[in-house]
């Protein structure tokens, strides 16, 4: 019981670090980034070939993880979805669609579909014993990261100049450019965010789960941003509340239900819970404006 | 006295749609200047070009002896102009000291200080309300807010379009005043209004805008005096 709630907790803290960029995405730019998942992947590949094939100690390998997938979203804004600025949200979603094929069929013509065995970066810290339950390293080092990945942006949106004019974009473009606040770098720089910290979550998951290939994002993603239209879209305490709620609910559903069924549950619970709330557990109400 | 903004020409299209149809006017340093007419007469279409949220099609924008026709918004905000928008558009999430720093987006941060306080002297209830976030406040003190914001980037220019929409008439008349005090501080104002009585007793020019055309201009005084414009905007 105590066991698998902290693997829920530990599996629904990376879902909500991928949430986080979803949720930033859209709350900035009103767009679903559904290549957010495969840019997990391609810094999980990078983390992996800098270890394994490189010998790069696991922090350096993930600083150039982070550095490769901020670069990544940057040049995906630009390249993919920045022309589609003024576009349909129905257009922009199949580009993002299209970006997330792009991806993986990249990943799968640079790396192959073999299976790779991500090095577990923890080899030498034992497990942590708690009365009779034991820790993994990686699932204590990625709740603290997830902690401090959440404290770390709430100080940004609320305390610095930057982090307000965020806010300010997600809010009202036309106004924040009336003052003076440039859009389009401000968008640029939620994809960074957003893409580096897919890079943090990558690795975290391939070191908790260690089997890599190509469409090894894809399925996080889609949970990832379920959870963060559970915990409210756009709303940073909301994507992490969303992502463990959504680790624990999963990790229960296969111990105690069904591990086939595992994943209907998981989306039947999100049904329910857009059902009596559209806007999410945190989400504000969507008020429309002319 | 200096031409702080000179518009010639202007021929601004939402696509198919011709809004404005080559108007030229300016605006001198020191002036309050109105552009009034009736509804859909292009008078936020005009603010909002001159301002760079809306690319013209032709013409030229003279901003400052400086042309500004393709300049961006944001950049035209640091050079000195300030456009308070139809509509207030305040940021409804973020506290009013929140937004009242976003106006000063451009500033260094050594001058907000000096700025909020200058704001303070002249909106007296939003310093009360610091902490309050902005969707809660009523209608006037949005809009005094968003005035409030516009000035927090000193601007040589001031562009304000209908600050007295859906006001009560005391707050109209604390608006207009507010609005001629920031004149006399030294901020170039041009003026859109509805309210075409209250607008030409506090300019010194104005321009009347029909289907994307001027058709009027002249002394704010005598405008108000003129027959023609009694009929078509002052009621009577
Ligand atoms: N985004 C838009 N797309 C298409 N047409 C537009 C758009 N915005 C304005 N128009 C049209 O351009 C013309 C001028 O509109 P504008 O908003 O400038 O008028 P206005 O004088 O500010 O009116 P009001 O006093 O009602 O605010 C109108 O005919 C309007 O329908
Ligand atoms: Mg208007």
């Amino acid at each position: 019981m105590l066991g698998n709630l902290i693997n829920g907790i530990s599996l629904g803290s990376i879902y909500a670090i991928i949430a986080l960029g979803y949720t930033m995405v859209y709350g900035i730019a009103k767009m679903l980034n559904f290549a957010h998942g495969d840019v997990i992947m391609v810094g999980a590949y990078i983390a992996f070939y800098s270890i394994s094939y490189f010998g790069m100690p696991a922090l350096p390998a993930l600083l150039l993880s982070i550095a490769v997938c901020t670069m990544l979203g940057i040049i995906i804004e630009k390249l993919a979805y920045k022309p589609l600025r003024n576009a349909t949200s129905l257009a922009v979603l199949i580009t993002a669609i299209g970006v997330s094929y792009f991806l993986q069929n990249a990943a799968l013509l640079l790396w192959t579909s073999n299976t790779k065995v991500f090095p577990n970066i923890f080899a030498n810290i034992g497990a942590i014993k708690i009365g009779s339950v034991q820790i993994a390293p990686v699932t204590l080092v990625t709740v603290f990261a997830n902690i401090v990945i959440m404290l770390v942006l709430t100080l940004f949106t609320s305390k610095t100049k930057m982090g307000k004019a965020m806010r300010a974009v997600s809010e009202d473009k036309g106004a924040a450019t009336l003052m003076g606040i440039n859009v389009d770098r401000t968008i640029s720089l939620t994809f960074a965010i957003g893409s580096g910290l897919a890079a943090i979550a990558g690795v975290l998951l391939c070191t908790a789960y260690p089997t890599l290939m190509p469409t090894t994002g894809a399925m996080p993603g889609i949970k990832a941003f379920t959870a963060a239209v559970f915990g409210g879209i756009g709303s940073i305490p909301g994507a992490m509340l969303g992502g463990i709620l959504l680790g624990v609910i999963e990790i229960f559903a296969k111990a105690y239900i069904s591990t086939q069924l595992s994943d209907a549950i998981v989306f039947a619970v999100l049904i329910i819970v857009l059902i009596v709330k559209p806007s999410g557990l945190l989400g504000r109400k969507i008020n429309e404006k002319v | 006295m200096a031409e702080i903004l000179k518009v010639s020409d202007l021929q601004v299209y939402y696509g198919s749609i011709h809004a404005i149809k080559g108007i030229s006017f300016n605006v001198m340093e020191g002036e309050i200047v109105t552009l009034i007419g009736a509804n859909g007469a292009g008078k936020s279409t005009t603010l909002n070009t001159v301002g760079g949220l809306i690319k013209a099609k032709s013409g030229s924008i003279l901003f400052d002896n400086e042309d500004s026709f393709s300049m961006s918004a944001e950049k035209k905000v640091k050079k000195g102009m300030a456009l308070c928008p139809e509509g207030r558009r305040v940021f409804q999430q973020m506290t009013v000291l929140e937004n009242l720093e976003m106006g000063a987006y451009t500033r260094p941060k050594g001058e907000v200080q000096e700025s909020l306080d200058k704001v303070c002297e002249l909106f007296p209830r939003l310093k009360e309300r610091y902490k309050q976030v902005a969707g809660t406040l009523s209608g006037g003190e949005q809009q005094m807010l968003a005035m409030g914001r516009a000035l927090m980037s000193k601007p040589k220019l001031m562009m304000l379009d209908e600050p007295s929409m859906g006001l009560a008439p005391i707050l109209v008349q604390q608006i207009f005043d507010i609005i001629v005090n920031m004149n006399k501080q030294g901020t170039t104002i041009l003026l859109v209004e509805q309210n075409a009585q209250m607008a030409l007793s506090v300019a010194d020019r104005a321009y009347v805008l029909e289907t994307g055309n001027i058709t009027t201009s002249g002394d704010a005084a005598e405008l108000l005096e003129s027959e023609e414009i009694k009929k078509a905007y002052l009621g009577g």
